[in-house]
């Protein structure tokens, strides 16, 4: 039976990521399997509607590129010997036609993280890679959801992956004594995926959506691998919570709407649920990072019904516990909101006025916007709309603009 | 693969270790050159002496131009090295973090470009 288009794209969408690790174990050489893994999918698109699909279509591809590598480094007369080393190894790996273990596969997605979420790479470039070469998204969209130009990009992987072969960067997945490390650093990789697609304000919305459901799918595949790592879990939990109010967090108009304005009929229950208990294990299970206490604020509020029935008195419990180990000014001041709905307003602003006496956030937005609304609350207008006016000159992002905006013009009409 | 681990230490730091405490450092040292020599990693390696002692050298249009002290000013300064040969980028991090001045300067790994590597370049 043959794949139609659309599935053999969906295919190519699923499917790339799994085999182009596999690829890379076996060539050890990034350029050279996605290359040679382009190549088998023309090759596939042409016999395949023909011929019909294979069996197995991920082995028949990975077979078809790994001869695609090894007739290539044949005509390079000088890597003669690797390509008859390769002949011999991966013929031995991989039967054609035959079925590739399940967890051999997740083993070389594993490793292909780690070596992407390297250290030794720069950041920016370890999102990227992740993105191209576990998630199978091409360098245009990275570029188009990062707002970067394509040849930056472009310039961004190709670095990357000379790094990758020049200075010995292994496909391996880490020892047990630097796995924890590493694995932070991996967990931060995937969480900034996820905040690029959240946060982010401009851009093309289906792309930023693309990133959220990226980001998910990796701490997935994270759980699945290594089910022993409770951090990991909770970071899962934090992204499926954040993203189930997804449809409420923007307006129609496309202006944002605060949570506790959110039509909470527009959150995804299945999701909260399915969030709440991968944060419950996680718990259970000794996590007590950034993640996991992140994932318990965020379990309360996606969980309580109204925005009334929000359990402020814990939420304000969890951020002075982040405070204590995650110091940030953000934390600072969301811990300060959440004393101001738990115990009194005034409070709460009395403790944004403390950050503000530091100097040290002068140029932080969310300061303003935070004591701005708190005096709103007090019915403090006329201080509340200065406090706005100061939070638009410090704010960049659009949607954020927009918001302080209309808020500032509802407290002048008063 | 092979490595250089160059090691930054700042050397106006390093003046005021009182002498015990540079003798036990020195044995430190000693004992880590000879772990990774029976490991099989260590292929050579170096303490400096100070950039006080440094001289730099550039030929410009055919003219000797000899300066004193390092090429560039820097916090930390190049005060040795280690040559090594490791299986790969994660082995040589792991060796450089042993090294003794990781813990007050920082350790660069650099791999080393194969011969055939340089031709082709």
């Amino acid at each position: 039976m043959a794949l139609a288009l659309m599935d053999f794209d969906k295919f190519h969408r699923e499917e790339s990521g799994r085999i182009l690790s596999t690829l890379i174990r076996l060539l050890g050489d990034f350029d050279l399997a996605e290359e040679t893994l382009q190549e088998a999918y023309a090759v596939a698109l042409q016999k395949w509607p023909m011929e019909g699909t294979p069996a197995n279509p991920r082995s028949w591809l990975i077979s078809t590129a790994r001869h695609k590598a090894i007739d290539r480094l044949r005509r390079e007369q000088r890597f003669e010997r690797k390509a008859e080393q390769l002949a011999k190894t991966s013929e031995a790996t991989v039967q054609p036609e035959s079925e590739i273990e399940e967890d051999m596969v997740g083993d070389d997605r594993l490793r292909l993280i780690f070596t992407c979420c390297h250290p030794s790479l720069p950041l920016e470039a370890r999102v990227a890679l992740t993105l191209r070469t576990v998630c199978g998204i091409t360098t245009e969209e990275i570029s188009r959801a990062f707002l970067t130009p394509l040849a930056t990009m472009a310039q961004r992987l190709v670095r990357a992956k000379g790094k990758i072969r020049e200075a010995g960067i292994p496909y391996r997945v880490p020892s047990q004594e630097e796995l924890r490390d590493r694995l932070d650093g991996v967990l931060l990789v995937v969480y900034l995926i996820f905040n690029e697609g959240y946060l982010a304000s401009s851009g093309d919305a289906l792309v930023r959506q693309e990133l959220c459901a990226e980001a998910i799918r990796l701490g997935r595949v994270l759980c699945a691998l290594m089910p022993a790592q409770a951090e990991a879990r909770a970071l899962l939990g934090l992204m499926l919570l954040h993203d189930s109010r997804r449809d409420a967090r923007v307006s129609a108009e496309g202006e944002l709407v605060l949570l506790e304005e959110q039509d909470r009929s527009l959150w995804h229950a299945e999701q909260i649920r399915e969030g709440t208990e991968i944060v419950e294990s996680a718990l259970r299970n000794g996590a007590a990072g950034i993640y996991a206490l992140q994932a318990s604020i965020a379990a309360l509020h996606a969980n309580a019904k109204t925005a009334a029935e929000t359990d402020w008195a814990q939420i304000a419990a969890l951020y002075d516990v982040l405070l204590r180990t995650h110091a940030s000014p953000v934390i600072e001041v969301n811990r300060a909101v959440a004393v101001a709905m738990a115990r009194s307003v005034e409070e709460g602003l009395g403790l944004l006025d403390e950050i503000e006496k530091r100097e040290e956030l002068e140029e932080f937005h969310l300061l303003p916007a935070a004591q701005a609304d708190l005096l709103r609350r007090l019915g403090r207008n006329e201080e509340a709309a200065e406090a706005y006016r100061r939070a638009l000159s410090l704010a960049t992002n659009d949607i954020e603009r927009r918001f302080l905006r209309r808020r500032l013009g509802e407290i002048e009409k008063l | 693969m092979q490595y250089l681990l160059l090691i930054y230490r700042s050397e106006a730091e390093m003046a005021k270790i009182p002498p015990a405490d540079l003798n036990a450092m020195y044995a430190e040292y000693g004992k880590f050159t000879q772990e990774i020599t029976d490991s099989g990693n260590y292929v050579g390696g170096n303490p400096l002496k100070p950039t006080a002692t440094a001289t730099t050298v550039r030929v410009r249009d055919g003219k000797r131009v000899v300066t004193d002290g390092p090429f560039a000013e820097t916090k930390e300064q190049l005060g040795g090295y280690y040559l090594i040969e490791a299986n790969d980028l994660d082995q040589a991090i792991s060796i450089a973090a042993r090294i003794p001045g990781a813990r007050a300067g920082s350790i660069e790994v650099r791999p080393i470009m194969s011969r055939t590597q340089a031709v082709q370049a």
